[in-house]
C-alpha cells in the first residue's frame, strides 16, 4: 500500500473517533457517507461480507437486485446520467465483475461517473486460481478512469474516498475498486473523511485568460459562427450559461447525441443534430462556417465523418475539460482548457451582443429541404407500414418534451435522438461512444430511480431488447414505473440498412425470427399491448403514458426502413445523402 | 522530419509508486499497437516520485497524443516526450565471454580498453564486461565480441535526461510544492 499522507491532502478537520467494524461494514457506512442512496449489484461467494453489512442498511441504500452485472451497470449509468451523481455498482470476483466490462467500457467513453466494488477471493488465495478468480484490475485497466485492489481493510477509507473523489470530478469517469474477502471480514479502526485533492490528479486545467480572450475576439469576428456542443454542457451543470452565450452571440448550435437536451429542442438557435444521421444544416455548413466552436464534445468520428474533408475552412475553438481531447481528432486553433461552466462565463463576459440573420436563415432554409425530403415522410409516411418517427412524434405531442427518453442502439436510437423533443437537460440518456446494445432497458430503470417524478420511457429495437431482456424482472421487482417502447423491425435494421446500402443487399444474419414479446413480457407481470395499424397507435401511446406503472408497448414498424440523412462512412460531413 | 514521419523519441514521465501504473501507462501503447522499444522505471531526484522513461520509434503526432494519454492517468504527475537531440541518453550492455578468451593473447583486454568498457568481474569460466553508451556503441563492442563467443547479452532500456537546465523536474517540483 503505497497511498500513505504523503501522497494525498486530505481535508483539514479529519475526524478523530475511530470506529471498531470490519471492512465490509465500513464499505456500506463510505456509501453512507457520500450519500448513496441507490446502488446496483448481484451478490455471490466473494462479496458476500458487504451484503451482509448491506442488510442493516435497507432503510438508507436502496439495493437493486438486477439480473446480470451488466445490467446493474447500465442502470447505475442510468441513474448517474439524469442525476449526475456517481452511480455504485456492486458485483462478486470472476464472472461477476468481467459481466461489468463492457458497463465499465460504455461509462468510460461517455464520462459517466460510476463507482463499482468487486470482491475477490482471499488474498492469501490470489494468483492460485482460486474459484471465481479473477484479474479484475487487469482486465478493467483500460476502460476505467482510476482502479484498485484492497487487500487490507486500512486501506478501505482512504481507497473508497479517493475512488468517490477521481470517479465525479474533472471528465467524470468508472472506477473500479477490487476488495479481497479477507479484507473484508478484517475488523480495524475506521473513520472516513471526503477527498477534496490528489496531487498527481488536475480535474479541472486552470483557465488560461488569454485563451478565452482570443476565443472571444474570434467569434466577435466571426461571420457564421457555428457552436458544437456535447455532454460536457450537461456534466459542467453549464446549460444555464450555455444558452446565455447562444443568445447573446446569435450564434447558431448543434449537438452531439450526448449533448442533446442541454439546449432545449424548440430553442430558434438549435439548429439541431450532428453527425453521421444529424440533421442536414449543421452537417452540411459545418464545412462553411467560418468559426467552429465545439463546447464539451470530442470530435467522435461518427460526428466528423472523414476528417480530411472536416471544416478545413474554419478557425476552431474547442472548450474542453480534459488537455488529452485537443488537437486529438481535430486540430484546434483556440484551445480553451477548462470546466465548460467556467470557461463560457469568462467568454460571456467577453463576447459582443450579435446577430447571424442570414447565416441562421441558411440552417432554416436546409431545415426545410430535410423537412420535405426526409422528416415529412418519415413522421407522416404514405406506406402501409409504421415508422419509428411517426411513433416518437405521438409521443412528443404527448409529453411536451417532458419525458427522459432512454435509447438502445441502433435506427431507433438514430430516430429517437432526432425526433424526440426535450425542454429540460439530463432528458437523453443512450449509449453514444460504445454503441452497446442492450444498454436500454437497464439504464431505463435506473434513470427512473434516478429521477422518481419523471416520466422514463426506454425506446428499444428488438435486438437490444433481447440482450438485456432479463432486467424485466428488476423493473418488475421494484415497482419502477418504466415504460418500455419496442419498435420491432424483424431485423437488426441498422446492420440491414448498411447491407442494403454497401454490401448489396446481402442481408447476412440480420433478420430475427422473433419470439412472441408480448407472452414473454406478460410473463414477468408487466401490462402489454402490441400495435401493428396506424389507427391504433395514438389510443396505445396513450394508454402506455398514462398507465400509473411499468408497461410494454409493442410496435411494429416497417421492416425494411433506413435512417437519413447519413453521412456514408469515408465521405465528409457535406456529403450527407438525403435519400 | 515531418510531423507524419517516424523517428526515435524519449517519453519521460514522473509518477507515484503505485502498483499496476506499469501497466496503465503500458497499454496506452497498447490499444494504438505502437511498440514499446524500451522501458525503465526507477525513483527520481524527487523522494518517492518514480520516473519512467520510455523509447519508441512513432511519429511525433502519435507520441504527442500517447504522452496526453499518459499524463491524464490519475498517478501521473506529469509526462513529456523527446527527440533525440533533445537529450542525453544511454544504456548499458553486460556481456558474458568464456574466460578462456582471456587466455588467447591480449586481445580481450585491448577490445575493451578501445571500447572504454570494463571487466565487471572474472571468473574461472566465464567474464562479464560492462559497457555504457548510446546503442550504437553497445552494438559495436558486441560485434568485436563475437568472434570469442557471446553466452549472454543483456542491454538496459534507454535512459535518458534532457538537455534543458530543470528539464520536467521543475513541473514536478512546482505541483510538489503547491501540495
Amino acid at each position: 500500500m503505497k497511498i500513505m499522507e504523503s501522497q494525498i491532502v486530505t481535508e483539514q478537520n479529519k475526524k478523530i473517533n475511530t470506529e471498531f467494524i470490519n471492512g465490509a461494514e465500513a464499505v456500506v457506512k463510505i456509501l453512507i457517507e457520500e450519500q448513496v442512496e441507490v446502488a446496483f449489484g448481484y451478490p455471490g461467494g466473494a462479496i458476500m461480507p458487504i451484503y451482509d453489512a448491506l442488510y442493516d442498511e435497507q432503510d438508507r441504500i436502496q439495493h437493486v437486485l438486477a439480473r446480470h452485472e451488466q445490467g446493474a451497470i447500465h442502470a447505475a449509468q442510468g441513474f448517474a446520467r439524469v442525476t449526475t451523481k456517481t452511480g455504485v455498482c456492486l458485483a462478486t470476483s470472476g464472472p461477476g465483475a468481467t459481466n461489468l466490462i463492457t458497463g465499465l467500457a460504455d461509462a468510460q467513453i461517455d464520462s459517466t461517473p460510476l463507482v463499482c466494488i468487486t470482491g475477490q477471493v482471499p488474498s492469501s488465495l490470489l494468483g492460485s486460481d482460486a474459484f471465481q478468480e479473477t484479474d479484475v484490475i487487469g482486465i478493467s485497466m483500460p476502460v476505467t478512469k482510476w482502479n484498485y485492489q484492497i487487500t487490507d481493510a486500512n486501506e478501505i477509507p482512504e481507497v473508497l474516498a479517493k475512488a468517490f473523489y477521481i470517479a465525479s470530478s474533472g471528465r467524470p469517469g468508472p472506477v473500479l475498486i477490487d476488495i479481497t474477502k479477507d479484507a473484508q471480514f478484517q475488523k480495524f479502526d475506521y473513520s472516513y473523511t471526503c477527498f477534496k485533492k490528489i496531487r498527481s490528479y488536475v480535474p479541472k486545467p486552470e483557465i488560461d485568460p488569454s485563451s478565452v480572450e482570443k476565443a472571444a475576439s474570434a467569434i466577435n469576428n466571426a461571420k457564421r459562427p457555428l457552436i458544437l456542443f456535447g455532454q460536457g454542457v450537461i456534466l459542467a451543470n453549464a446549460e444555464k450559461e450555455f444558452k446565455k452565450l447562444i443568445e447573446k452571440t446569435g450564434i447558431p448550435a448543434a449537438w452531439t447525441i450526448l449533448g442533446l437536451s442541454a439546449l432545449e429542442t424548440d430553442h430558434p438557435l438549435n439548429v439541431g443534430m450532428l453527425g453521421m444521421h444529424g440533421n442536414y444544416g449543421p452537417n452540411l455548413l459545418t464545412n462553411e462556417c467560418d468559426v467552429l466552436i465545439a463546447i464539451g464534445m470530442r470530435f467522435d468520428d461518427r460526428v466528423t465523418g472523414n476528417l480530411s474533408k472536416y471544416a478545413k475552412q474554419a478557425k476552431v475553438i474547442h472548450l474542453e475539460i480534459d488537455p488529452a481531447e485537443i488537437n486529438k481528432n481535430v486540430k484546434a486553433d483556440i484551445p480553451v482548457l477548462g470546466d465548460a461552466k467556467e470557461t463560457i462565463t469568462h467568454l460571456l463576459k467577453l463576447v459582443k451582443p450579435s446577430s447571424h440573420e442570414s447565416w441562421l436563415q441558411r440552417f432554416i432554409d436546409c431545415a426545410k429541404i430535410e423537412q420535405e425530403k426526409v422528416i415529412d415522410k418519415e413522421l407522416n409516411p404514405d406506406s402501409e407500414t409504421l415508422s419509428m418517427g411517426e411513433v416518437i412524434n405521438i409521443i412528443n405531442k404527448h409529453t411536451q418534451g417532458d419525458a427522459i427518453i432512454v435509447s438502445d442502439v441502433g435506427q431507433h436510437q438514430m430516430v429517437a435522438c432526432r425526433y424526440s423533443k426535450f425542454s429540460k437537460s439530463k432528458s437523453n440518456i443512450t449509449s453514444g461512444g460504445l454503441g452497446t446494445m442492450g444498454f436500454g432497458l437497464p439504464a431505463a430503470l435506473g434513470a427512473k430511480l434516478g429521477a422518481p417524478d419523471r416520466t422514463v420511457i426506454a425506446v428499444i429495437g428488438d435486438g437490444g431488447f433481447q440482450m438485456t431482456i432479463q432486467e424485466l424482472a428488476t423493473i418488475y421487482q421494484t415497482k419502477a414505473k418504466v415504460k418500455v417502447l419496442l419498435l420491432n423491425n424483424e431485423f437488426l435494421g441498422m446492420v440491414r440498412q448498411w447491407q442494403q446500402l454497401f454490401f448489396e443487399k446481402r442481408y447476412s444474419s440480420t433478420e430475427m425470427i422473433n419470439p412472441d414479446f408480448q407472452t414473454i413480457v406478460k410473463g414477468y407481470y408487466i401490462p402489454t399491448k402490441k400495435v401493428t395499424e396506424r389507427d391504433k397507435l395514438e389510443k396505445a401511446i396513450e394508454e402506455f403514458l398514462n398507465f400509473d406503472g411499468a408497461y410494454f408497448l409493442e410496435v411494429m414498424v416497417g421492416k425494411e426502413n433506413n435512417v437519413f440523412p447519413m453521412v456514408p462512412s469515408g465521405a465528409g460531413v457535406s456529403e450527407i445523402r438525403l435519400e | 522530419m515531418t510531423r507524419m514521419e517516424k523517428e526515435e523519441f524519449t517519453i519521460t514521465a514522473y509518477t507515484e509508486n503505485h502498483v499496476g501504473l506499469l501497466h496503465r501507462i503500458t497499454i496506452i501503447f497498447t490499444k494504438r499497437k505502437v511498440n514499446i522499444e524500451s522501458i525503465t522505471a526507477s525513483e527520481s531526484e524527487k523522494e518517492g516520485i518514480h520516473r519512467f522513461t520510455i523509447a519508441v520509434t512513432e511519429t511525433e503526432e502519435a507520441v504527442e497524443k500517447i504522452v496526453k494519454q499518459i499524463e491524464k492517468q490519475v498517478e501521473v504527475l506529469k509526462a513529456d516526450y523527446y527527440k533525440n537531440k533533445e537529450v542525453v541518453q544511454q544504456e548499458v550492455a553486460l556481456y558474458k565471454i568464456p574466460s578462456k578468451s582471456l587466455t588467447n593473447g591480449i586481445e580481450v583486454e585491448r577490445i575493451v580498453r578501445q571500447h572504454n568498457a570494463r571487466f565487471l568481474t572474472i571468473e574461472k569460466d566465464f567474464l562479464v564486461i560492462e559497457k555504457a553508451g548510446f546503442r550504437r556503441e553497445t552494438k559495436a563492442l558486441f560485434d568485436d565480441l563475437i568472434p570469442f563467443g557471446i553466452n549472454e547479452f543483456v542491454r538496459s532500456g534507454r535512459i535518458a535526461v534532457s538537455r534543458e537546465e530543470h528539464g520536467i523536474g521543475e513541473y514536478v517540483q512546482q505541483i510538489l510544492s503547491k501540495n
